[in-house]
């Protein structure tokens, strides 16, 4: 089981959340949304120029500066 | 009649709240800022079983922190008002995360019924929610409903008015936070009990909570009314922070929050929701963002949408555009013809009708605008926008969805700021949403093109379509390299979190968008409209006052007898009475003279009236960057339009009002003045470009910022325009380029 940035997942990659690093208001942002740890998570897509993410958790499509990503381990399957 | 009762609606963004709030109260609504900032307030009015209703739409938002504005409005709405019945719209195709703000809801005590939305879309997803249980999980009435078509709102009405009918009281619900939290929470609550700590406005848990999320907006509050218990809070939040962090390396914020999605799960997975098929399906959604969004064709799709939204709102609108032009050109000759000369006539024709013109001419571009924005941000498909741009304005500290503002405002040559600076609404992230609305301006709108047309034309005529282009370009750069500079000082900070959803594309209701439309439409009439009119009349009477002294005027009256005198009655009587295209031989000389000596009284005037004055009054500095007086007054009148440049500047050479359309005589007469060469040419141009907003503009950055963002607006551009000018100027003059 390898544990890395959600930035640095590939297109069509999944894991789960491990934890969430981030504070204050990214980091109660990135929980609102439902990024928390144990959530299921896929990576949807990049932006055309790679930056920002997009990701699938909860049924819904997130996206995220690959900066914000960085914040947020996942436990890649 | 009985009272109305008060109802709110709450919900995250996309969870169809808009359009259930348009189904429950149609047209009867009202929309209003709260006082300060531009978060829309939206009430309407119903009857229910003939109980009269007045139904808030707060802001959609995915939680209630203390961090945007429109948190705080839904928040503080909640607190200050305690609405009968808060109506929470929840999105049965996502149910998890759209009740994490159901459970601060509960927090609050607030009294709710859950209006469970897209049942049919969960069910295409295969998702199968199942009411009754969530209802008898949550004990908290539960409605299904399908908000698009209307399906449940009558049950979902009846149900909110048998909740405002009981007796409720605002208490927090208890969510378990673990052991520590929760012996946290408790040694709080006692505490807050005790010393009736902010009881009156919050339930005890919930400040006690807040405490633990160091919540700013509670924090002060708490520390300003009553200092010795809110430290004591502190202390007790302190205390178990370090050991959260020690023991688990996270603050209780955060265990709080995975405790209500665990709360959350704990329902959900308790027979609530049953999932069909498979849920990595690929849905039509799915399926478009692979073209949409996808590397190559993404882009180009984006560039053809945007210059479709920009011709569909520059090239459509100039049809009624041009019926109101006419409209107020004709009102324009009845007061001519039928009012007596004077300065009353003027007034009206100069002041009032092309005032109320000025205001009504913006009125088809901003709704065909927003209706075009309506249709992108109703569809989902602006939320891919600032996907696939914000790589590129993030470098200048903007949002992706800043590109909008900046192509209508004349990203493409020939926009317009008004209803540019009206689409920053779309941006949700207040810096960045600040420094796009006062860099907007910098864009080639379509007022400057004649401008530039004319001094391009006159002095760079072999290449004019380059230059042309190269500006529409400069404006670009300047525009962005401005954003940064405003985002390292006035604006800096760190940029708001992007983190967004990308909604699933739905098609936009019709309904929806004519509403949407229309109050947007409205609020600019009502709320820019008196505010520009009062501009336009103090406009023209700085252009008109004083008026010329007595004996000039006499010189010029005197003038002109001479010359009648000399060609005799009958050619004066033919030129007062022929009409002007007919006149033959000593005739025609005589118009021509008498036309040469009305503009030589009319550029008199002008020099003579207070915004003259101010022109060569500011010959003193102006000089710097190479304009005499009659720019600085053409500058002055471009205040109202940058198109009255033109006319003004025609004026002011004593050449009569030039149309904006035939100003090739204007150009050879600047061509033909020594103080105008390439040099000089070029700084005007540029400082055209980038002084102040039109006064229209100015009053939309007062409505949707403040006066005092407004008032910056014009120093900042023209500052930054006057220094751009003079470097350009004085170097150019040095290097004899000219």
């Amino acid at each position: 089981m390898e544990i890395i940035p959600l930035r640095q997942m590939k297109k069509g990659q999944s894991g789960s959340i491990f934890q969430v690093k981030a504070t204050g208001e990214l980091g109660r942002r990135i929980r609102e949304m439902g990024l928390i740890p144990g959530a299921r998570v896929t990576i949807y897509g990049r932006a055309p120029l790679k930056d920002p993410v997009a990701i699938r958790v909860l049924n819904t499509t997130l996206t995220l500066r690959n900066n914000e990503a960085e914040y947020i381990q996942i436990e890649i399957d | 009649m009985t009272p109305p009762l008060t109802m709110a609606l709450a919900g995250n963004p996309n969870a169809g709240k808009t359009t259930l709030f348009n189904h429950i109260t149609g047209a009867r609504q009202h929309v209003g800022n709260y006082p300060g900032i531009t978060v829309d307030h939206k009430e309407g009015r119903l009857v229910h079983r003939s109980q009269p209703i007045t139904l808030t739409d707060l802001p959609g938002t995915y939680s209630m922190t203390a961090y945007s504005a429109e948190e705080l409005v839904a928040r503080d709405y909640l607190v200050n008002e305690r609405p009968r019945v808060v109506i929470n719209i929840v999105d049965a195709s996502n149910l998890e995360r759209n009740l994490y703000l159901t459970c601060q809801l509960l927090e609050l005590g607030a009294p709710l019924v859950i209006a469970l939305n897209m049942m049919d879309v969960a069910k295409d997803r295969g998702i199968e929610i199942h009411a009754d249980k969530l209802e008898e999980l949550l004990q908290v009435p539960v409605v299904p409903i399908i908000a698009r078509s209307g399906k449940g709102t009558e049950k979902l009405l009846d149900t909110a008015l048998q909740v405002a009918n009981q007796e409720h009281k605002w208490q927090s619900r208890h969510i378990t936070y673990s052991d520590d939290i929760d012996e946290a929470i408790d040694e709080m609550v006692s505490l807050i009990e005790q010393e009736n700590f902010l009881t009156d406005l919050y339930p005890p848990r919930y400040t006690a909570i807040k405490y633990l999320e160091s919540d700013e907006q509670l924090l002060t509050k708490g520390g300003n009314n009553d200092p010795a218990s809110s430290s004591l809070l502190t202390a007790i939040v302190d205390n178990i922070s370090n050991h959260t962090l020690k023991t688990l390396e996270v603050y209780p914020e955060s265990i709080i929050a995975d405790h209500r999605y665990g709360y959350i799960r704990s329902i959900v997975r308790q027979g609530v929701m049953s999932q069909n098929h498979d849920s990595d399906r690929l849905y039509t959604s799915d399926k478009i963002d692979k073209v949409l969004t996808h590397r190559l064709m993404g882009p180009l799709f984006m560039f053809a949408i945007i210059f479709i939204l920009y011709q569909f709102t520059f090239s459509w609108s100039e049809l009624p555009v041009g019926w109101l032009e006419n409209f107020f050109g004709w009102l324009a000759e009845v007061a001519e013809a039928t009012l007596p000369d004077g300065l009353m006539k003027s007034m009206v024709i100069s002041g009032v009708i092309d005032g109320v013109g000025g205001v009504l001419g913006f009125v088809p571009l901003i709704m065909f605008m927003f209706f075009g924005i309506a249709i992108l941000e109703d569809s989902g498909y602006l939320a891919r926008v600032a996907f696939m741009m914000d790589r590129i304005f993030r470098i200048f500290g903007l949002h992706g969805s800043s590109v909008m503002p900046f192509i209508v405002s004349g990203g493409i040559a020939g926009g317009c700021a008004v209803p540019g600076v009206m689409a920053t609404r779309t941006l949700r992230s207040p810096k960045e949403r600040m420094a796009t609305l006062l860099t907007v301006p910098f864009m080639n709108c379509g007022a400057k093109l004649p401008v530039l047309a004319l001094l391009t034309g006159a002095f760079f005529s072999e290449h004019q379509a380059r230059y042309m282009f190269f500006f529409t370009m400069l404006a670009w750069v300047v525009a962005m390299l401005a954003a940064k500079l405003l985002r390292s000082t006035v604006l800096r900070g760190a940029p708001t979190p992007f983190i967004m959803e990308l909604p699933p594309y739905r098609f936009p209701t019709l309904r929806g968008l004519l509403i949407h439309t229309w109050e947007r439409t409205w609020q600019y009439i009502k709320k820019a409209g008196t505010v520009i009119l009062a501009i336009s009349i103090l406009l023209w009477a700085m252009m008109t006052f004083p008026e010329l002294p007595k004996e000039q005027s006499a010189v010029f009256s005197s003038e002109r007898d001479t010359v009648i005198a000399a060609y005799g009655e009958t050619v004066a009587a033919e030129v007062l009475n022929a009409e002007k295209d007919n006149l033959t031989g000593n005739a025609e000389q005589l118009a021509e003279e008498l036309a040469e000596i009305d503009s030589r009284e009319a550029e008199a005037s002008l020099k003579n009236s207070v915004a003259g004055r101010i022109g060569t009054g500011l010959v003193g500095i102006s000089w710097l960057a190479g304009f005499d007086w009659r720019t600085n007054i053409a500058l002055v009148g471009g205040f109202a339009a940058k198109e009255v440049i033109v006319s003004t500047l025609g004026t002011a050479y004593s050449m009569g009002e030039v149309a904006v359309e035939e100003s090739e005589s204007l150009g050879k007469r600047l061509q033909s003045d020594p103080k105008w060469n390439k040099v000089s040419a070029v700084a005007a141009l540029l400082f055209i470009m980038f002084y102040a907003p039109c006064f229209v503009t100015v009053v939309c950055i007062a409505k949707e910022a403040s006066w005092g963002w407004a008032a910056f607006s014009v120093t900042f551009n023209t500052v930054f325009a006057f220094g751009l000018a003079t470097l350009v100027y004085q170097i150019g003059t040095l290097l004899q380029l000219g």
